[in-house]
């Protein structure tokens, strides 16, 4: 009678896995959020710890991270491991609204990267928006008998 | 009387001479020995034989099937189902008693074919003549009958003349060069635009008359420039029927605006041809004229190995008809009998029964032919080697050396007769083996040697015409296997190319199953393109790390 159970369970949870995972695909959650971050000194250098793409003068076919392939915003496509920028909370594939107050919607690149390394700056304070996927709370659930 | 050799010859033609006898009893396809072969140390391209019509062919036979139309009930006639169906003969080439009837059921068809031919021909002429005696005849005729009315012919009357004169010289080269050609073939049915030139040109020639008559002979009209005027119309009138000619005869047919897709039967040979707009009979015409030019000669040798094979399919099964009620019996076809018809329910148990049995017979395909092909090869060799070896024996003398040394010296006959021996065996032996031999005679073959030799050829050249076989027109009349031509169409002959349309070719062994599609109707259009859309930018994509 146990396994009876168990398995009209895990039918329910695969019922439900799949009806989220449809959700999932359009990810229609979006979190917007503000973080602070540390700049670190490296040498002579002042680095945040994650890599930027695209922009306006870029393509915006080849982003991976984009719900919409025609958006020319400026995304995170890397962020390096113990670095300022994981620390603060940035994850790969969010999109950087604005830095400092400045609008990066409507940036090239090139301009992106200059409002990101401004020597006389610290502290960058970034609006990111980050899209809400792939944790659903019933496919962790792990059942042990 | 018709004559013996009665495959390529019509009756008014002179019989094959005394002392050579003309084969139809024995085998052969057509009156092959009734020719004179060539002589000489080279063959001499010459017609000979007694088809004095460029290739001797006759395109004899129409045969218009009429299915079920709508309306009319469906008479069919059963006999003359058999003498278009293939020969049933002992072996491919012997002539059993239904060739020799079917032989003096054409004869008898030709006569009445030759009859029309003549009768269309003398009437050409009869109307050729009415065309250019008719503007002398306007031109003399007011001069032999009332001589004295006649006003002096003035300057302006003279200059039509020599007009008059010209414009009948021109139209009389223009009628030689475009009607009075050596036909290259009788058509069954009746040529359709020529006819109605003819009518057309009729017409013109007896309105004219008419008006002449009437207005100028009644009233004896002294104007006589007025009447050479009416005679330079005439000719006028006749240039311009002339090009008209030259419009529907000619040139229409010269723009491709079909596809042809012409398949043997036999062996799947297929080419694909062009035409223009032409009528059924005339695009058999020359799709027969295309087939001795472009396809290979029909070797029947080849086709015997998939003939065994579909013997033996069928042999391995016996229908036994034990009991006829108990559809059960073991002897029978693995199915049931479910369905009338004695005949019906065995052909069907046999077909079941050979799709279900496990057929090995590809197998021995597969090794029967890398075992041919390897044989093939190493004949190949043999006798690439051997005729090398031949060919080094002969040398081409100097001019020096010629009045040095007088004693062996051989024209190309004898020096290809001297070395013939050591090839022979290996070239017949090879021959033998690709299934050739009947289409190269020793004669032949010693008459190619003797021409290569002349012509300083090397001895893959001299291999090449038995390594590959040619077109059908490169062999002797008697290897073409395909000289007596039947059209066999659902439509008539005289209606112009479809799309979709087939119709057939048959010959004695094979026949030619012709398609035809249309070639499709192109529109282009013009739309303008801005020169500044065709500005380009480069797709970047860089990742930038701060």
């Amino acid at each position: 009678m146990v396994e009876w159970e168990y398995n009209n369970y895990l039918m329910v949870v695969k019922v439900l896995n799949d009806f989220l995972s449809k959700l999932d695909s359009q990810c229609s959650c979006v979190l917007q959020q503000r973080i602070e971050i540390r700049k670190l000194r490296q040498g002579e250098h002042l680095i945040l710890g994650f890599s930027i793409g695209g922009g306006i003068d870029q393509d915006p076919g080849q982003n991976p991270f984009s719900e919409d392939k025609s958006d020319k915003g400026i995304y995170v496509t890397r962020v390096t491991p113990e670095g300022p920028a994981e620390v603060a909370g940035l994850m790969m594939g969010d999109k950087v609204m604005q830095v400092n107050g400045w609008d990066m919607t409507m940036v090239t690149h090139d301009q992106a990267r200059k409002r990101l390394t401004k020597k006389n700056e610290d502290v960058v304070r970034l609006l990111v928006a980050s899209l809400l996927c792939n944790t659903s709370p019933f496919v962790q659930t792990e059942f042990a008998i | 009387p018709p004559t013996a050799c009665g495959l390529c010859q019509s009756p008014e033609r002179a019989p094959p001479a005394a002392g050579q006898d003309c084969p139809q009893a024995s085998a052969a396809s057509a009156c092959g020995k009734a020719q004179q072969p060539p002589r000489g140390p080279w063959p001499i391209a010459r017609e000979e034989g007694p088809c004095r019509h460029g290739h001797g062919v006759h395109l004899l036979r129409v045969l218009i099937l009429l299915w079920s139309l709508p309306g009319i009930p469906q008479t069919r006639d059963d006999n003359w189902g058999e003498t278009t169906t293939a020969v049933t003969g002992t072996s491919e080439h012997s002539l059993s008693q239904e060739d020799i009837v079917r032989i003096t059921k054409d004869l008898e068809d030709s006569v009445g074919l030759d009859c029309r031919r003549y009768f269309s021909l003398t009437l050409a002429v009869v109307l050729g003549l009415l065309v250019f005696l008719t503007p002398l005849a306007f031109l003399a005729l007011p001069h032999l009958l009332w001589p004295d009315k006649l006003l002096v012919c003035g300057t302006a009357c003279e200059g039509l003349f020599i007009s008059v004169a010209f414009k009948l010289l021109i139209l009389l080269l223009a009628v030689w060069a475009l009607f009075f050609r050596a036909p290259r073939a009788g058509l069954p049915r009746v040529f359709v635009f020529r006819a109605l030139l003819a009518v057309l040109v009729l017409l013109f020639v007896v309105s004219y008359w008419l008006f002449y008559g009437v207005r100028i002979l009644d009233s004896q009209d002294e104007n006589y420039q007025g009447i050479v005027q009416y005679a330079v119309s005439l000719v006028d009138a006749l240039l311009f029927i002339h090009y008209l000619a030259i419009v529907l005869l000619e040139l229409r047919q010269l723009q491709p605006a079909f596809s042809v897709c012409v398949t043997r039967s036999t062996d799947g040979e297929t080419r694909h041809y062009n035409l223009g707009q032409l009528s059924i009979q005339r695009a058999a015409l020359v799709i027969i004229e295309n087939y001795y030019r472009d396809f290979s000669v029909h070797n029947p040798a080849l086709l015997t190995a998939s003939k065994s094979r579909a013997a033996k399919h069928l042999a391995g099964l016996k229908v036994y008809n034990v009991d006829g009620e108990f559809p059960a019996s073991p002897a029978t076809g693995p199915e049931n009998n479910a369905a009338t018809g004695l005949a019906h329910s065995q052909s069907r148990a046999m077909i079941a029964a050979a799709a279900r049995r496990r057929d090995t017979s590809h197998n021995e395909l597969y090794y029967e032919e890398a075992e041919h092909e390897r044989r093939v090869r190493k004949r190949k060799a043999r006798l690439v080697v051997a005729v090398e070896e031949a060919f080094t024996h002969i040398k081409r003398m100097q001019e020096e050396e010629q009045k040095k040394a007088p004693g062996d010296v051989m024209d190309p006959r004898e020096a290809a007769q001297a070395i013939f021996p050591s090839m022979a065996r290996s070239l017949q032996k090879y021959l033998r083996t690709t299934r050739q031999q009947h289409c190269h005679s020793m004669e032949s073959i010693q008459q190619h040697l003797a021409f290569c030799i002349t012509n300083d050829m090397t001895p893959k050249a001299f291999l090449e015409s038995y390594l590959t076989p040619g077109p059908t027109l490169q062999y002797g009349r008697e290897r073409w296997l395909a000289r007596q031509w039947t059209l066999v169409s659902e439509v008539s002959v005289t209606s112009g190319l479809k799309e979709g349309a087939i119709f057939l070719l048959k010959c004695i062994d094979f026949s030619l199953v012709v398609t035809a599609k249309r070639i499709p109707c192109i529109q282009l259009s013009e739309e303008f393109i801005d020169p500044k859309s065709h500005k380009f930018v480069l797709r970047l994509q860089s990742e930038t790390s701060v």
